[in-house]
């Protein structure tokens, strides 16, 4: 039966542990804050990538508009929803967006992209196309990416921060002398979860409003929801952690481990770039990172002001690999 | 391999390295699985309940950096339901100037004497000891040895692996010699000498022994000493008066555990 005093004696500890380390403290808290900062004056701007065009296909496009669909320096973007696609043009996301078949297109009237994209649409074609002109801010690229950071920096101290310590303290015998003692496997491991996750917490949302306060982004969702966000995608990162860690006992192999889980996520996840108009397989991929879901659902949060209800898929994927992550973790741990 | 210990004794187990000494006093603690076979612990066998009446120092211990003693005895106490008077404990370890100090900081024989208090925070009725001096000066290990026999008045339990068999011969009431995962010898340390020897051991420089063929000793040399087995040492001191060698560097010893480590092992401790 787990001992409550024996939860919060290791979690009181671990804690103390990590605040009393100074290097890992101030890594912890700087790094991402210059992370931030550093993307918001690099592209304080708009997005990376200019001149995208988001298509409507249905059936076969006409030939009519073969001549601007081959236009060179500007992405053809396929997509399926029109209401999405029409709120990236409200934002600046897409330039323009054009049905192909029913011979229509929607425009910003505030973007400057939109403007010279019109231009080629119109001069490359005869036919007679419907105007829907939209309006709306412009999302920088900062307000994008900026979710994705903060979760990027939640998945790199989820996973070293737990999946390297119980290395380490496996190696070095900590976790043996813990095993002589009433402390279960599922204490531990507990404790573990609950010390990081406020760490985590603490630490995000300190970099959350720091670095808020001086860059200013978009913020249209709930604050709350917001962090409920971060701490499930926390979890579930945490947790993943911990099955790395379950049965390792040399931290050159976990450090391989860790690297070869976060690079994939930190690239294919959609933290940098959007994954629309990508391979569909890395698409597919994206899927079964946690990473991808924490920060599709901060941006909703946060750019759309998305409700905890609009985000329900991923908050179940989350909760869904969390307690995969963390019921086959303990399953596998092993003391020494 | 089968034994008894009673409650309040000490026994030691010594064996070659790779004898199976930790391994044995692990599988009694618990903290790994026995392939076959049964421990009991007060006629039941071992459990839950034997965790908490137990105390355990190993081999190798890290500790949690960034945390003071005493911050590390307090959070080893709250882990148990029952718990020794930790001040008492402090004072008895001799922990009372350190407990400020980072765990990372710690000597040699500060660092053991904090492993032992964690090893009695739960006031335990038996306690492991897996060589428990290995790596300290002779008086960092002089100082172990008075806590360990505290630990014995207070009628504790108490089985150590130690390599240093003047540790055994001091602390242990009972000694059981291992090779090759198997018991080859129990008893007390004075029984086992009587047993195994009737003889002692005469040491003189090799530069007072003649070189001569028809010497009437067999010679076991020694660095630069040679050795004599006798069981009647008058018999051979008139010997070596008659043949005019000087006996004024002469030692005589008896048999120690050293030398019954030698006799059943067949080799040096490998340490």
């Amino acid at each position: 039966m787990m001992s409550l005093k024996r939860l919060l004696t290791l979690i009181y500890t671990r804690n103390k542990e990590f605040v009393r380390d100074r290097s890992s403290l101030s890594w912890n808290i700087i790094m991402p804050i210059l992370i931030v900062v550093g993307f918001a004056y690099t592209f304080s701007g708009d997005f990376i990538t200019k001149y995208n065009v988001g298509i409507i296909e249905q059936d076969i496009s006409p030939s009519s508009l073969n001549s601007f669909l081959t236009t060179r320096y500007v992405d053809f973007i396929k997509v399926d929803n029109i209401d999405n696609a029409i709120t990236k043009v409200q934002r600046h996301q897409l330039g323009l967006l054009v049905d192909t078949h029913n011979l229509r297109y929607w425009i910003n009237s505030d973007s400057a992209d939109g403007y010279f994209l019109e231009k080629i649409l119109l001069s490359s074609t005869k036919v007679k196309l419907e105007k829907q002109t939209v309006s709306g801010k412009e999302i920088r690229y900062v307000d994008w990416v900026i979710p994705g950071i903060l979760s990027m920096n939640i998945m790199f101290s989820a996973l070293f921060g737990v999946g390297y310590v119980i290395v380490r303290y496996r190696k070095n015998g900590m976790l043996k002398r813990l095993k002589a003692t009433p402390v279960t496997a599922l204490e531990y491991l507990s404790a573990q979860v609950i010390s990081r996750l406020i760490l985590i917490m603490i630490i995000t949302i300190f970099i959350f409003y720091s670095t808020n306060f001086f860059i200013g982004y978009a913020m249209h969702g709930s604050h709350l929801s917001l962090f409920f966000i971060f701490a499930l995608g926390a979890i579930s990162m945490i947790s993943l952690g911990l099955l790395v860690a379950a049965r390792i006992t040399s931290e050159e192999t976990a450090g391989g481990l860790l690297n070869l889980l976060s690079w994939p996520m930190m690239f294919l996840s959609g933290v940098w770039f959007s994954l629309e108009g990508t391979n569909p397989v890395v698409q597919q991929l994206a899927e079964a990172f946690p990473l991808t879901h924490v920060t599709t659902a901060a941006r909703m949060i946060m750019i759309d002001g998305a409700q905890l209800v609009d985000v329900s898929y991923h908050i179940t994927i989350l909760v869904l690999q969390s307690i995969i992550f963390l019921f086959a973790g303990a399953f596998m741990f092993r003391w020494e | 391999m089968s034994f008894n210990l009673e409650a309040g004794r000490c026994l030691g187990l010594l064996g070659p390295n790779g004898a199976g000494k930790t391994t044995t006093i692990e599988i009694l603690e618990g903290i790994k699985d026995a392939d076959s076979g049964t421990i009991l612990y007060k006629g039941h066998p071992v459990g839950k309940r034997f965790q908490t009446e137990a105390g355990i120092m190993f081999q190798s211990t890290a500790l949690q950096d960034f945390i003071s003693v005493h911050e590390t005895l307090i959070m080893f106490s709250k882990l148990y339901t029952k718990n020794a008077d930790l001040d008492e404990l402090i004072r008895q370890c001799n922990l009372q100037d350190y407990l400020d100090q980072d765990n990372r900081k710690l000597s040699g024989g500060q660092r053991q004497r904090l492993l032992l208090a964690i090893a009695l925070v739960n006031d335990p009725e038996i306690i492991f000891l897996d060589e428990p001096t290995t790596g300290l000066d002779p008086q960092a290990r002089r100082n172990f040895w008075d806590l360990i026999e505290t630990i014995k008045t207070a009628g504790k339990t108490v089985i150590l692996t130690t390599h240093y068999m003047d540790e055994a011969y001091t602390l242990c009431d009972e000694i059981a010699i291992m090779d090759h995962g198997k018991i080859i010898a129990h008893d007390s340390p004075e029984n086992l000498l009587a047993a195994h020897f009737n003889d002692v051991i005469v040491q003189l420089p090799k530069t007072d022994i003649p070189d001569t063929n028809d010497f009437p000793f067999v010679l076991t040399e020694h660095n630069d000493k040679v050795e004599i087995t006798t069981s009647d040492v008058n018999l051979t001191i008139t010997k070596l008066i008659d043949l005019n060698i000087s006996l004024a560097s002469l030692n005589i010893r008896s048999r120690n555990l050293d030398d019954l480590f030698l006799e059943l092992t067949g080799k040096e401790l490998r340490a």
